[in-house]
C-alpha cells in the first residue's frame, strides 16, 4: 500500500536558523531518505517554502479565487511530506517514527485511496 | 416452530458463539474487510436457517458455514452480479454439494482471531471504541446490544464501529501479531479491551443469563489456548474464571444484588472456580507478575471461602497493596481500602480510601458506597447517610440504587415518622 507521510510543524520554531543547521538537517534527511530508497520503499520526497509564501487558489463556486497565503492559519503547518510503499500500517508508522522530523514535529500517516493500477 | 428447527436454532446459536470470532478473521484476513466479511457470515447463518433442518446438521457444521461464507466474499470480489447465488444452488433452488474441508482446517487457525484481536485493538483505532469492536467482531455480539451496554445510543455505537471498521480496511491496518518488541503495548491493548468486553458485558449484573457464563469460559479458553506463553493473559483468563463462578449467587431470588462479602459460596461454581485456579498457576510459572493476575490472586483467595469458610482478609488487603503500586485506578483504591478495613479496622479502611484525590472520591460511586459503609461501621451514621445519598445519586443503575437504599435503611438512625 502506498502512504503519505505529512510532516506538520510549528514554522516559527524554523525561522531565522544558522545555516550550519539547515546542512545538517539536509544530511539527517539524505540519511533517512537512503535508508527508505535501500528498504525499497521509497516512492518521493518534497520539502517545502513556509506558509508565508503559500498562494492558495479555488474555482469552487463557478468563479476563480486567489489569495495569498495558506488556506488555514494553524500553528502546526504542512512542511513536508514522503510517499512510501509499504505493506501495511504497522510498516508505515514504523517508517514515520523514524522521520527526523518526528523529532521535532508530528506526522499524519495516511493511506492512498487510489484504485489499484491507477497509478 | 418444528422441534428440529428449534434444535437446529439453538445449535446454530452455539456455533455462532464459538466461531463467529474464527469466521470473519479467517475471510477478512486477507482485505482486511471485517463489515464485509461480518455480512458474509451473517448470510451462512441465514443459509444455515434456511438449510440445515432440510438437509440436517452438517458433520463439520463450521466448516460449512466457513465454505459458504468464502463463497460469498470470493463472490463479492469477484463483483460479477450473475454469480452470486449459483454456488449454492441449482436451477431447482436445491442447496448443491457444499465442499466441506476436513475439520482441522478451521481449527488450526486459532491465531487469526488472536489477529482479528490485535487489529481490533491497534493503537490507531480509538481506544474507547476497542472492546465494543472486539465484542462484535470476535463475540459476534449485535451494535445494539453493545450500544446498551456502554450506555449509548444504538445508532451512535453503530457509527462508531462502522467508522472503526472503515479505518482498518482502509488505513491498511494490519491483521497480524505484531512484532514481540511492540508486545507490550500492543498486547495490554487487546487484554484491556478484552476486560472491557468481559466487564461490560458479562459482568453486567442487570444482564446475568446461563449464556454469561458459558461466553466467559470461552473467552478465558481462547486467551489460554492463543497466548499460553503470556503471563497476563492467563490472569485475565483466570479473573475471567473467578468472576464468572459467581454469576449465580450474585442476585437472590428476587433478584437483587448480592455483594460478594454475603454471597453462599455455595452457589458458586466449582468448575470454573478450579478453571481459574489452574490459570493462574499456570501464569505464576511464567515468572512475570501483572495487573489481571494480582486481581486474580485475589479473586482466589475469595474463591477460598468456598473451601474453609472464611476470608483470609490479610492476603487480600497485602495483594491491593502489590495492584495500588502497579495500577492504581480509582477502583482499584477504593477496592483496597474496603480489603483494609477488614483486615485493619474502619479507621484504616477510611484513611486509605482518602488516598484517593478528593474530587474523584466525591463523584465516584463505588468510592462513595464504600466511604458511607466504613463511616457507618466507624460509628459516623450521619456522615454515612450524606455518603449513601451521594452514592445513589451516581447509580447508573436501578439494581444498584435498590442495593444501596437498603443500607441506607438499614442504619442505626432515628426514623422521622410522615
Amino acid at each position: 500500500m502506498r502512504y503519505t507521510l505529512m510532516l506538520y510543524s510549528n514554522e516559527a520554531d524554523f525561522a531565522d536558523l544558522p545555516p550550519e543547521f539547515i546542512e545538517e538537517q539536509l544530511q539527517v534527511f539524505g540519511a533517512y531518505i537512503g535508508a527508505l530508497q535501500e528498504a525499497g520503499v521509497f516512492v518521493d520526497t518534497d520539502w517545502l517554502q513556509p506558509t508565508m509564501t503559500a498562494t492558495t487558489i479555488s474555482m469552487r463556486g463557478g468563479s476563480k479565487m486567489v489569495q495569498d497565503g495558506p488556506f488555514a492559519e494553524t500553528k502546526e503547518q504542512l512542511g513536508g511530506f514522503f510517499v512510501i510503499d509499504v505493506p501495511d500500517l504497522d510498516a508505515a508508522l514504523h517508517w514515520a517514527e523514524r522521520c527526523p522530523a518526528a523529532q521535532y514535529g508530528l506526522i499524519e500517516v495516511r493511506a492512498s485511496a487510489m484504485p489499484a493500477g491507477q497509478m | 416452530m418444528t422441534q428440529t428447527t428449534r434444535t437446529i436454532e439453538a445449535r446454530l446459536s452455539q456455533i455462532v458463539r464459538a466461531s463467529h470470532g474464527r469466521l470473519v478473521a479467517v475471510l477478512a484476513s486477507r482485505s482486511r474487510d471485517i463489515a464485509a466479511a461480518e455480512d458474509c457470515v451473517a448470510e451462512a447463518y441465514r443459509l444455515a436457517l434456511e438449510k440445515w433442518p432440510i438437509i440436517g446438521l452438517p458433520d463439520n457444521p463450521e466448516g460449512w458455514l466457513m465454505t459458504v461464507a468464502r463463497n460469498r466474499m470470493a463472490d463479492r470480489q469477484k463483483s460479477h452480479f450473475n454469480r452470486t447465488s449459483t454456488s449454492l444452488h441449482d436451477d431447482n433452488g436445491e442447496v448443491m454439494e457444499i465442499a466441506v474441508p476436513a475439520n482441522q482446517e478451521t481449527e488450526n487457525v486459532p491465531d487469526e482471531r488472536l489477529k482479528l484481536m490485535f487489529a481490533c485493538a491497534h493503537p490507531a483505532i480509538d481506544e474507547t471504541i476497542r472492546a465494543p469492536l472486539i465484542m462484535q467482531t470476535v463475540l459476534g455480539m449485535e451494535a445494539a446490544e453493545i450500544a446498551k451496554l456502554f450506555l449509548v445510543p444504538t445508532a451512535t455505537m453503530a457509527q462508531r464501529l462502522v467508522r472503526a471498521k472503515t479505518k482498518i480496511r482502509d488505513a491498511g491496518i494490519p491483521f497480524s501479531i505484531p512484532d514481540r518488541t511492540l508486545w507490550p503495548e500492543r498486547l495490554e491493548a487487546v487484554l484491556e479491551a478484552i476486560y472491557g468486553a468481559y466487564s461490560a458485558g458479562l459482568d453486567d449484573i442487570a444482564e446475568i443469563t446461563e449464556d454469561r457464563g458459558v461466553e466467559a469460559l470461552f473467552l478465558a479458553d481462547l486467551l489460554a489456548v492463543l497466548l499460553p506463553e503470556e503471563a497476563e493473559a492467563l490472569g485475565l483468563a483466570a479473573l475471567i474464571c473467578f468472576s464468572a463462578s459467581r454469576a449465580e449467587a450474585k442476585l437472590d431470588a428476587q433478584g437483587n444484588f448480592v455483594p460478594l462479602d454475603a454471597q453462599d459460596p455455595a452457589l458458586w461454581n466449582s468448575h470454573f472456580i478450579a478453571r481459574g485456579a489452574q490459570c493462574l498457576s499456570r501464569a505464576e510459572t511464567l515468572r512475570a507478575i501483572g495487573r489481571f493476575q494480582l486481581e486474580a490472586a485475589i479473586q482466589s483467595v475469595h474463591s477460598d471461602r468456598r473451601r474453609s469458610g472464611v476470608t483470609n482478609w490479610q492476603a487480600i488487603a497485602r495483594l491491593y497493596e502489590g495492584l495500588v503500586a502497579l495500577y492504581p485506578t480509582s477502583g482499584v483504591m477504593v477496592a483496597r481500602a474496603y480489603a483494609v478495613s477488614k483486615n485493619a479496622g474502619a479507621k484504616a479502611g477510611l484513611k486509605a480510601l482518602h488516598q484517593i484525590p478528593a474530587d474523584i472520591l466525591a463523584e465516584f460511586q463505588p468510592a462513595q458506597a464504600c466511604l458511607a459503609a466504613l463511616l457507618a461501621e466507624a460509628g459516623d451514621v450521619a456522615g454515612a447517610v450524606t455518603a449513601y445519598v451521594k452514592a445513589i445519586s451516581l447509580s447508573q443503575d436501578e439494581q444498584t440504587r435498590n442495593y444501596l437504599r437498603s443500607l441506607l435503611d438499614a442504619l442505626p438512625r432515628p426514623r422521622s415518622v410522615a
